[in-house]
């Protein structure tokens, strides 16, 4: 899935890196624990997550993530989106919850990251 | 790179927000070093957790990292308040992490064993009320 249909989907407004927007992901992961985000990702190209603050966007370029969804209209701090900008990474923000943007998203083809004892 | 590479930073124990910073310039060395995409994660990674660390349960410390020709080694170590017991520590979920910190999207006890899986060989050398010292070494496929 494009960055763009995603946008589309979510009703998402971009915060920065729009230039990014033809990137293709093909698996997203949702969590408010980055521990876990750290912990349990794999090659999820995206976060969605309700947690602002810069070790989100740190974690995801730990995790080589190309782009974080902040839901329930969570808006980044200008701190967050130079460093998101140093990378290239997209930020947009959705008025939708978690629960509803990834089924959104789900449904339409962007799948998870099955674990071995799932 | 027959010579070994050294970076060293200081890790601010005071600032959660700049937590991580040495992580994300140690990722840009690497990729600058042409290393792969995969030795370059697992390194950042491990290091990642283990400057968080750092940050929230030792009020700071060191990091240093060294590019040899087959093996990345970094070595973090602080003057906090070490581990009592360190198997305990390494189990997954163990964390004495307060609900401040979880708030921030820390704090499930993930860190530790999450820094073993990604690295070829690590070891803590810790005394309670002296510090901790965390080594770990990614070794560069030929
Ligand atoms: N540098 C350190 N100094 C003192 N205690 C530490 C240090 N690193 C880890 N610990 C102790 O070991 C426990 C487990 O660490 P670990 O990184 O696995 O989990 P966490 O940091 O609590 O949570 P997470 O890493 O999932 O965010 C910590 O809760 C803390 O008690
Ligand atoms: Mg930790």
């Amino acid at each position: 899935m494009k960055i763009s249909t995603m946008k589309e989907l979510l009703d998402a407004e971009v915060l920065c890196c729009e230039e990014n927007l033809g990137r293709h992901v093909y698996s997203a992961c949702g969590s408010d624990m980055m521990s876990d985000v750290l912990a349990y990702v794999k090659d999820q190209a995206v976060l969605l997550t309700g947690l602002v603050n810069s070790q989100v966007i740190r974690t995801a370029e730990m995790m080589d993530m190309i782009c974080i969804v902040f839901v329930r209209s969570k808006l980044p701090t200008p701190e967050m989106i130079e460093l998101a900008k140093e990378n290239g990474m997209v930020l947009m923000t959705t008025k939708k919850r978690m629960y509803n943007a990834c089924g959104i998203l789900y449904q339409n083809g962007l799948v998870g990251n099955r674990l071995k004892n799932e | 790179m027959s010579e070994a590479l050294t970076f060293h930073f200081d890790v601010d124990g005071e600032n959660f927000t700049s937590a991580g910073q040495a992580s994300v310039q140690v990722k840009k060395n690497l990729r600058q070093l042409g290393l792969t995409p995969e030795i370059i994660r697992r390194v950042s990674i491990a290091m990642y957790e283990g400057e968080i660390n750092m940050v929230i349960h030792a009020g700071g410390g060191m990091a240093d990292v060294t590019v040899n020709e087959d093996t990345i080694e970094i070595v973090l170590t602080d003057h906090g308040p070490g581990i009592k017991d360190i198997d305990q520590a390494m189990q997954e979920g163990f964390s004495t992490a307060p609900d401040s910190i979880r708030q921030l999207g820390f704090g499930a006890g993930m860190g530790l064993p999450n820094m073993k899986r990604y690295t070829d060989h690590m070891h803590i050398a810790s005394t309670v009320g002296v510090g901790t010292t965390i080594t770990m070494q990614v070794n560069i496929p030929k």
